[in-house]
Order: C-alpha cells, then sequence, then structure tokens
C-alpha cells in the first residue's frame, strides 16, 4: 500500500471510531438517565451494544496498526 | 541512510519517531489508541451501570389516606404528597366512579404539571409537555416518558394510595 493510500485508510478508520465513540456516548448518557428514573428494561441490550461498539473500536484500531505497520515496511523497503 | 526494519526497533523509537515521514502515523495510531480507550471507558461506564441495576432494592410503599371520596369531586383535583412529603401527586376524579393519580413531576425537567379540565389533559407549563389524564403516558413535548401512576384503592369512603408505578 502506498503512503498516500495509508494515509487515507487510516484517517477513514479514526473517523469511524469517531463516530462510533459519539453513539457510545450518547448510550451511556441515555442508559444513565434510564437507569435513575427506575426504568432497567433497556440497560442490559445498551450494556450488550456498548460492547459491540467497542469490539468495532477495538477492530478498526488493529486494521489501523496493520496499514500502519505495512505502510512502514514499504517505506523501509524504498 | 539505511533504516533498520520498523520491528527490530525498541519500542520507544516506534512510539516517538524521529522520522519525519513516518511522525503522522504515529500520531494518528495514538490518537485512534486514545479513542479507543476511550470507548472501552464508555463500555465499562455501562457495565457499571448494568451491575448497580442488579442491586437497586424494590422500594416499599406505605398505604396513605390521600381523600375522601366526597372531598372531590367529578373535574376537580386533589394534591398531596406520596410516598414522601418530597413527593408532590395530582389526583383527579374524571368521573364518578373513576379516580387517577399520578406524580406532579414532569418527567422532563421536573415542573409541577396541572390538570387541563377544558382539554382534558394534564399539561406542564415549562416546555408545553402534555399528558394523558387516562394512563399518563406523553401526548406532546419532550417529556420523554410517562407521568408516575400512583395507585389507589378505595376503602369505604376513603381513598388510599398503595404504591407508584413507575
Amino acid at each position: 500500500m502506498t503512503r498516500r493510500g495509508g494515509l487515507m485508510a487510516i484517517d477513514g478508520a479514526v473517523a469511524i471510531i469517531a463516530i462510533l465513540l459519539i453513539v457510545q456516548m450518547w448510550l451511556l448518557t441515555a442508559t444513565l438517565e434510564s437507569h435513575l428514573a427506575g426504568h432497567p428494561e433497556p440497560i442490559l441490550p445498551a450494556a450488550i451494544i456498548s460492547g459491540v461498539l467497542f469490539a468495532a473500536c477495538g477492530g478498526l484500531y488493529l486494521f489501523i496498526r496493520r496499514i500502519d505497520v505495512e505502510v512502514r515496511s514499504n517505506d523501509d523497503g524504498d | 541512510m539505511k533504516t533498520t526494519p520498523a520491528k527490530e526497533e525498541p519500542l520507544w523509537r516506534d512510539e516517538f519517531s524521529i522520522q519525519s515521514s513516518t511522525e503522522k502515523y504515529v500520531a494518528r495510531r495514538q490518537f485512534a489508541k486514545f479513542l479507543v480507550l476511550t470507548s472501552l471507558g464508555m463500555f465499562i461506564g455501562n457495565l457499571w451501570i448494568l451491575v448497580r441495576s442488579w442491586f437497586v432494592p424494590k422500594p416499599l410503599f406505605e398505604p396513605l389516606r390521600v381523600s375522601g371520596l366526597n372531598e372531590i369531586g367529578v373535574g376537580e383535583v386533589k394534591l398531596f404528597s406520596y410516598p414522601t412529603s418530597e413527593d408532590p401527586c395530582i389526583m383527579i376524579r374524571t368521573a364518578p366512579e373513576q379516580i387517577v393519580a399520578y406524580s406532579q413531576k414532569c418527567t422532563h425537567l421536573s415542573c409541577a404539571v396541572y390538570f387541563s379540565r377544558d382539554r382534558s389533559r394534564l399539561e406542564c407549563p415549562c416546555h408545553e409537555g402534555y399528558f394523558s389524564v387516562g394512563d399518563g403516558s406523553v401526548l406532546q413535548g419532550p417529556p420523554p416518558r410517562a407521568l408516575p401512576r400512583i395507585t389507589l384503592k378505595r376503602q369505604g369512603d376513603d381513598i388510599i394510595a398503595t404504591g407508584v408505578e413507575l
């Protein structure tokens, strides 16, 4: 992968992570509000969804690391 | 200049690159790492709420005489506090044989709701949130959920509050 292509892929992944993080923040505040209001029904699904979002963020981070290593090794080979 | 492969370099050099061509990758990767750690924090927060919700004790409500049946006419309201003196409630006699009661705190920002007899609904004057007088559900406006309902029981001519349905 070229350096330019690698940077674009990393930027895209960081943007997706940021969007997922905003969703997680909203989810946390909504869950807390619901819990304090005495409605426990959405708490378990919210925790599961938050875990899935975290796993997605972790997966994207591993993708970034892989691209990073790939581009660096290409740079070293030049 | 010949450079050694990244895998053989010490960790500090990998994280604090001295080559300007690779510096931008480190900055992005560290930012992504920060975002992922924040995401982990959000997930832990959700788990914490989940664990807390398992240990919330179920509230017990003491029965409380609210009013006599003859003290409130059809279409009239009576204000009272239940289950504590800091929980204002509103009781409405909507029909000769139908009496309902709700928490008077709007579920949006806790303004006091009042009964609009003309429109037959409970209204919050702060942000125009309207609630059904039949079941307390939200008809309009920003309130996120229905008004907590006070369960009532008739005991002779007395009206007794027995609990709160969230």
